[in-house]
């Protein structure tokens, strides 16, 4: 067999494992594998900040389902990969993250450039490794891809001494993985689903509730095929959107703290709450103790420690949620009970839809008012036709992205939603266009959040990917901003982060695109403009009135029948 | 409530500090961890004595399931098992409390392992109420120090019905 070196090894077996793009940073540790990349057929996108290139690995896995790869080198290449790491392990995103380590003879004494990388990340990853020997390196490799990309997916990290990676050996890539203490499980059990079904057609104001489990699995297909037979409302959480389409009848919006009127009090009141793929986080259920405090809950999920971690569950259903309603499909009943359980759905329907009346999400947007960052998003949604991938930053700016912005298809709508990394948006969004050029991609973004990862125009330009940046620039932190003015008495200490810099210039410096909009019917002029462009990152630039609010509201630790609406 | 959970583990570098950091991270707590290498020297087991309610030791066994690295997890608590620690006690050991000294080691059915100018080293096997009881007896006679492994426990092989 032929030999090689672990870099060329690594590059051999990313190629096995049907990778076709990297995000990478070099640096001393890694110089062997950035040699054995040289003139490679794997595509190499050279970020400009490991943060990015993390962010970016991400936007990529989210949006094609496939694992996203990054390489950093060792010592602060490493560390500034941390926080691109928790940000895939909060959300489930299938990531593996290969660091440079200082070689195995040096490790532990405070080398030049180490950094306990393994020990730093292993809270935040699925799992990591230090690789030790070049003989173990295939199989690493072959146990952290199926590792990230089976079960509950996450983030590996693999760290490779520099020896490692110039030590000899052959190439063989191993066909099967054998970890017998990792065996997750897929299929439902067959009893709790027949009970989980009996409940619902029992159940008169039945509610979905789908979190980001059903992107994750490729269960939007299967939960709009049983949502709509079983006419059942559906609400996801901020990680769910896209999974049932935003454009359905049945759709009531997102849940929770910035949720929907009619999600939230369709919550209060079901007696049947279908979780599927959702873990009840804090910002969904408001004060838990009050949460759904009608329903019988069923529970869908593949990790077991999802399940009665935080609400008590009447039937569980550990499983992959793609299996589970297939098999809930099969088993719903025909004749008398369905036809009588439809029947009970019109009341249900009728209900929700007098919540929906009540209150809704609307812009009202006068033309001689300054812009509401609101009727950007709404605008973006109209004049791409729906038809984007959307990533937001954090803050006001993602949960407006959240509420005007409908995701009809799963994959389109890219957020960090467990760690709520600011600075995550503009990377992903290269990640996802890198993914599909062909495709409109923006980032909704806040004019804090966007300086967070700024640095990426450089690489955007370098890759010609015509990113589009929506920046809603209020000249504030916006959403610190208005927690200030609700609950601190509007004491905006330290806030407001004035008019500067000039976000058009900053994207022209770097050879991107900069459009700026300071009036209501400059909107549509520059959102078509940009929309128009496809060889260069596009900076909009939304001088947006900084007085707007995220509603409606729960207030942190109130019941979310308690919704502040203004 | 206490519970006793016996955990197998892959005998690999770091499955110590994977295991512990769950524990830290999470704010569970840990009373006594021991670990060992299992007849298969790939293998390692842990014993560890945990408390908490119901909720908080359903999310620890769940999660010590979910690592990786982890083959088995088993909560002994609730069912027949054997539990014991061993001890070692430096205790003064005047001439004229010798004999006083001795006869409790006898009692307890410990053992004399070191002698010293004015110390006896007592090595005790057993569960918590004997490793108690007799170092409330030894005490009294200055115990200069006490080093305990921690529990380790161990299924019984044959069940008792539980008659409740
Ligand atoms: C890395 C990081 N630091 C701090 C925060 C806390 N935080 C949450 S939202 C927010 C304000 C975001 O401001 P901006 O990006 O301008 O967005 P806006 O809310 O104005 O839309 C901050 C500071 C965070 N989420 N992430």
């Amino acid at each position: 067999m032929e030999k090689m070196n672990g870099a060329e090894i690594l590059l051999e077996s990313l190629l096995k494992e049907g990778v076709d793009t990297v995000f990478g940073y070099p640096g001393g540790a890694v110089l062997p594998i950035y040699d054995a990349l040289y003139k490679h057929k794997l595509k190499h996108i050279l970020v400009r900040h490991e943060q990015g290139g993390v962010h970016a690995a991400d936007g990529y896995a989210r949006a094609t389902g496939k694992p996203g790869v990054s390489i950093v080198t060792s010592g602060p290449g490493a560390t500034n990969t941390v926080t691109g790491i928790a940000t895939a392990y909060m959300d489930s995103i299938p990531m593996v993250v290969f660091t440079g380590q200082v070689p195995t003879a040096l490790i532990g004494n405070d080398a030049f450039q180490e950094a306990d990388i393994v020990g730093i990340t292993r809270p935040c990853t699925k799992h990591n490794y230090l690789v030790k020997d070049v003989k173990d390196l295939t199989r690493i490799i072959k146990e952290a891809f199926y590792i990230a990309t089976t079960g509950r997916p996450g983030p590996v990290l693999v760290d490779l001494p520099k020896d490692v990676l110039t030590a000899e050996y052959e190439f063989s890539y191993p066909k099967k993985v054998d970890i017998p203490s990792y065996q997750p499980t897929y299929k439902g059990h067959k009893g709790q689903i027949k009970k989980a079904m009996d409940l619902i057609v029992k159940s008169k104001r039945p509610v979905i509730y789908a979190g980001g489990g059903a992107v994750l699995s490729n269960a939007a297909a299967e939960l709009t095929k049983l949502a709509r037979k079983l006419k059942i409302p559906v609400t996801n959480t901020l990680m769910g959107l896209g999974s049932f389409p935003g454009t359905d009848p049945l759709f009531m919006g997102m849940l929770g703290m910035h949720g929907t009127y009619t999600a939230n009090m369709a919550i209060q009141s079901t007696d049947c709450l279908i979780a599927v793929g959702a873990r009840f986080d804090d910002r969904v259920t408001g004060k838990i103790d009050e949460f759904a405090p009608h329903a019988r809950i069923i529970h869908i999920d593949i990790d077991p420690t999802s399940i009665s971690k935080n609400v008590t569950v009447d039937i569980p259903i550990v499983g992959d949620v793609k299996e589970v309603l297939k098999e809930l499909h099969a088993a719903i009943p025909k004749g008398a009970n369905f036809t009588k359980y439809i029947s009970e759905m019109k009341n249900w329907d009728k209900q929700v839809e007098k919540w929906e009346k009540t209150h809704s999400l609307s812009v009202k947007q006068g033309k001689n008012e300054r812009i509401k960052p609101q009727y950007v998003v709404e605008r973006l949604y109209h004049l791409t036709k729906g038809d984007a991938i959307i990533t937001t930053e954090v803050g006001q700016n993602q949960m407006w992205a959240a509420q005007f912005y409908k995701y009809d298809k799963p994959r389109t709508f890219l957020t960090s939603g467990g760690l709520g990394t600011m600075g995550y948006g503009f990377p992903a969004a290269i990640g996802a266009q890198v993914a599909f050029p062909n495709k409109t991609v923006i980032d909704i973004a806040g004019d804090g959040s966007i300086q967070m990862n700024i640095q990426e125009l450089a690489t955007a330009v370098e890759c010609k990917l015509p990113v589009k940046v929506a920046i809603l620039n209020n000249r504030f932190l916006g959403m610190v901003r208005q927690w200030q003015e609700l609950f601190y008495d509007k004491r905006y200490s330290y806030t407001c982060l004035g008019k500067k810099p000039d976000f058009v210039k900053i994207a022209e410096a770097y050879g991107g695109v900069g459009l700026r909009a300071e009036k209501v019917a400059d909107v549509d002029k520059i959102i078509k403009k940009a929309l128009s462009i496809n060889d260069r990152p596009v900076f909009m630039d939304f001088v947006v009135d900084p007085k707007e609010d995220v509603y409606p509201m729960v207030p942190a630790g109130q019941p979310l029948s308690k919704m502040l609406l203004v | 409530m206490r519970h006793t959970i016996s955990v197998l583990v892959t005998n690999e570098f770091g499955v110590l500090s994977r295991i512990s950091g769950l524990f830290s991270g999470r704010g569970f707590n840990i009373e006594s961890l021991c670990v060992a290498e299992t007849m298969d020297p790939k293998v390692s087991r842990m014993t560890i004595v945990s408390s908490g309610d119901n909720k908080i030791i359903e999310q620890i066994t769940k999660q010590l399931n979910k690592l990786v690295s982890v083959i088995k997890v088993h909560d002994l608590t609730g069912e027949e098992y054997l539990k014991r620690e061993l001890v070692l006690i430096k205790v003064h050991a005047a001439p004229d409390h010798r004999s006083e000294i001795l006869n409790i080691v006898e009692i307890f059915r410990a053992q004399v392992v070191d002698v010293g100018a004015n110390t006896y080293t007592i090595e005790i096997t057993g569960d918590e109420e004997k490793i108690l009881a007799i170092t409330e007896l030894l005490r009294p006679f200055g115990v200069k120090e006490l080093v305990r492994t921690g529990r380790v426990a161990m299924a019984r092989s044959i069940k008792r019905k539980e008659n409740k």
